[in-house]
């Protein structure tokens, strides 16, 4: 029976010592644990959505970057065959222009030598001339001596003039 | 730096326990006692004595020798005013009479008839009760204070923090978050003290030679009281509707249904917590006693028989602490659970947006 | 002491007392038998589930016992009333 008959004493020291424990661990323990908890979950969840917001950041940077390096290398290719056009351009250009200057330059040494033949055909007919003239004169010098004088001369003459 | 703390303070409490223990025991009173001889072993109230409250901590006896710390008594009676005095007036078999008080079957009562006594003393389950929530209120302050500091908040939790944090936790998610929905947050508090001041009490009572308070129908009463004004007072307007016109349910068998849903708001909910704390504590400290006292009894049979036993009961006993203390546990815990459902049905169904478990009344 | 004297000594609250603390042991030992063959059923079913019916089995086994508790202090009660 004095199992189940509470005693006044410890009830009331019980309830004393609840509401005591209550209070002060509820003012100086459980509300720093829980709000200490709280925000260490809170501080969890952020920390693993701001590292999801930083790998869809990483992944949008990433297909950019490939789309950059897809564009560079199309740029690249564009003036890869941009140069070489030019460049052959420019060789095709110059090849031309070589043409011409040739042609110009053959046209212009032709036209030279042309008239320099036609000065050394003038001089040659010139000299000739002369010669024809000289040997006519010194013929008609030496005709009246002999005939055998005469034609040795003549063949001197020729020979002379052969030598020339 | 916490934990160091309250170990030196242990320490510093069994040094306060082991010098005052009593040295003065030589008290002769047996006059009478010469004729009882070898006095018969009666199990009933070694095991009654060992489980109810006490006015001092009594450890052993050799011969004449008590081993035992006496404790404050303060008596307050209308007629005579309030009086304090140590427990060892009484004298060590209780025999002596000290104010015109005397002790009457472990109780003090006053020796003039008609002379009513209100009795606060310092009984050995108040003592054991106010150190072991004094040593767990600074752990808990210590800890309190880490997370203010912020550690275990932006950092890793360290020591006892580690120890405490899951328990909490617990409670925090299956068993407040569960039951009382958006609410929770309220109800921490007294939900977390509730079960703390169980499972100290629980499992401070185990050590042997302590008082056994958390198996003390006045500790579990009081439980049960403070969980039926938390309870109570967290009802709505609703759950009175609810109980008092039951929606739905014929007029006949509502005349049968309020007086019984009355009675178990206020009787048998509470009454069972009350009761089931107080038989689950007190049943293994009795079942450990009994394992003890067997010895003694094939002892008193033949001296053999009580030698060879003892390493069974032996075995049987370290199996029963082991029991023992995941009953400390679950009782905490089933306690508190139970509070947080009863709460919980208080404002079901107040507001809808709001979803606290589906639970029924159990028992 | 004779078994004989034992009785009449003790009484019939003594005996109700153990009466009745035998038949709640036998009233909890099927309630934790079925809870526990249940929790094994499950357990087997369900093998990754095994911690949360563990955690239920406990909870109820805890409940049902505090039920056959409360028929332990009834027959305690029973027993040291003449004691």
């Amino acid at each position: 029976m004095e199992l189940l008959n509470p005693n006044l004493g410890l009830i009331a020291w019980t309830t004393v010592a609840f509401l005591i424990t209550l209070w002060i661990l509820g003012k100086y323990a459980w509300k720093p644990i829980v709000s200490g908890l709280e925000k260490r979950e809170q501080n969890i969840a952020d920390s693993i959505q701001a590292a999801e917001k930083v790998k869809q950041e990483m992944a949008a940077l990433k297909s950019e970057n490939e789309e950059l390096l897809a564009k560079a290398r199309d740029e690249r290719a564009q003036m890869l065959r941009e140069a070489k056009e030019t460049r052959d351009k420019i060789i095709a250009e110059a090849k031309e222009q070589a043409r011409q200057e040739t042609n110009k330059i053959v046209s212009d040494a032709q036209a030279v030598i042309n008239q320099q033949k036609m000065a050394a055909i003038t001089e040659l007919k010139n000299n000739v001339g002369k010669l024809v003239i000289e040997v006519s004169e010194k013929v008609l010098r030496r005709e009246l001596a002999s005939k055998e004088a005469q034609e040795q001369f003549i063949h001197e003459l020729t020979s002379e003039v052969k030598l020339n | 730096m916490g934990f160091r703390s309250v170990k030196s303070l242990l320490v510093a409490t069994f040094s306060i326990f082991l010098i005052s223990v009593s040295f003065q025991g030589f008290a002769q009173n047996n006059e009478d006692g010469e004729a009882k001889t070898e006095e018969k072993f009666d199990p009933t109230t070694v095991i009654l004595n060992h489980v109810q409250d006490g006015y001092s901590f009594h450890f052993f006896t050799i011969g004449d020798f008590h081993a035992s710390i006496p404790l404050p008594v303060i008596l307050y009676s209308p007629q005579k005013g309030l009086s304090i005095f140590s427990s060892s007036r009484f004298g060590h078999e209780g025999e002596l009479t000290y104010e015109g008080y005397k002790m009457e079957n472990n109780k003090i009562v006053a020796v003039d008839e008609g002379v009513k006594v209100y009795d606060f003393s310092m009984t050995r389950n108040v003592v054991q009760m106010l150190l072991v929530l004094t040593l767990f209120i600074i752990l808990m302050i210590n800890i309190g204070k880490r997370y203010k500091k912020g550690i275990g908040v932006t950092s890793a939790p360290t020591g006892v923090q580690n120890l405490l944090e899951p328990v909490i936790i617990f409670i925090r998610d299956e068993v407040a978050k569960v039951n009382l929905g958006s609410r929770w947050e309220r109800y921490m508090p007294y939900l977390l003290t509730l079960f703390f001041f169980i499972l100290v009490n629980a499992l401070f009572g185990m050590i042997p030679g302590v008082a056994n308070v958390a198996g003390n129908i006045a500790f579990t009463l009081i439980l049960g009281v403070i969980a039926l004004i938390v309870i109570l007072a967290s009802t709505t307007t609703h759950f009175w509707k609810h109980l008092f016109w039951p929606p739905g349910v014929p007029f006949l068998v509502k005349l049968i249904l309020v007086p019984v849903e009355l009675a178990g708001v206020f009787i048998i909910k509470p009454g069972a917590l009350i009761i089931r704390l107080f038989a689950n504590m007190i049943a293994g400290h009795i079942v450990i006693l009994a394992f003890i006292s067997l010895i003694f009894i094939f002892g008193e049979m033949s001296t053999v028989a009580g030698y060879s036993f003892s390493p069974f009961s032996v075995l049987f006993i370290v199996f029963d602490y082991f029991i023992e203390i995941l009953v400390a546990f679950i009782q905490a815990f089933i306690f508190t659970v139970l509070t947080a459902i009863f709460i919980g049905q208080g404002f079901e169904g107040s507001d809808h947006d709001l979803h606290p478990g589906t639970h029924d009344g159990m028992l | 002491m004779s078994l004989l004297t034992l009785l009449v000594e003790v009484g019939f609250s003594h005996l109700g007392g153990a009466i009745g603390a035998g038949l709640a042991a036998i009233g909890a030992g099927i309630g934790i038998g079925q809870i526990g063959k249940g929790a094994v059923e499950g357990i087997a079913r369900q093998p990754e589930a095994s911690n949360e019916i563990r955690a239920n089995m406990i909870l109820a086994a805890a409940l049902v016992e505090g039920v056959a508790l409360f028929a332990v202090i009834a027959g305690l009660l029973a027993v040291l009333k003449t004691a």
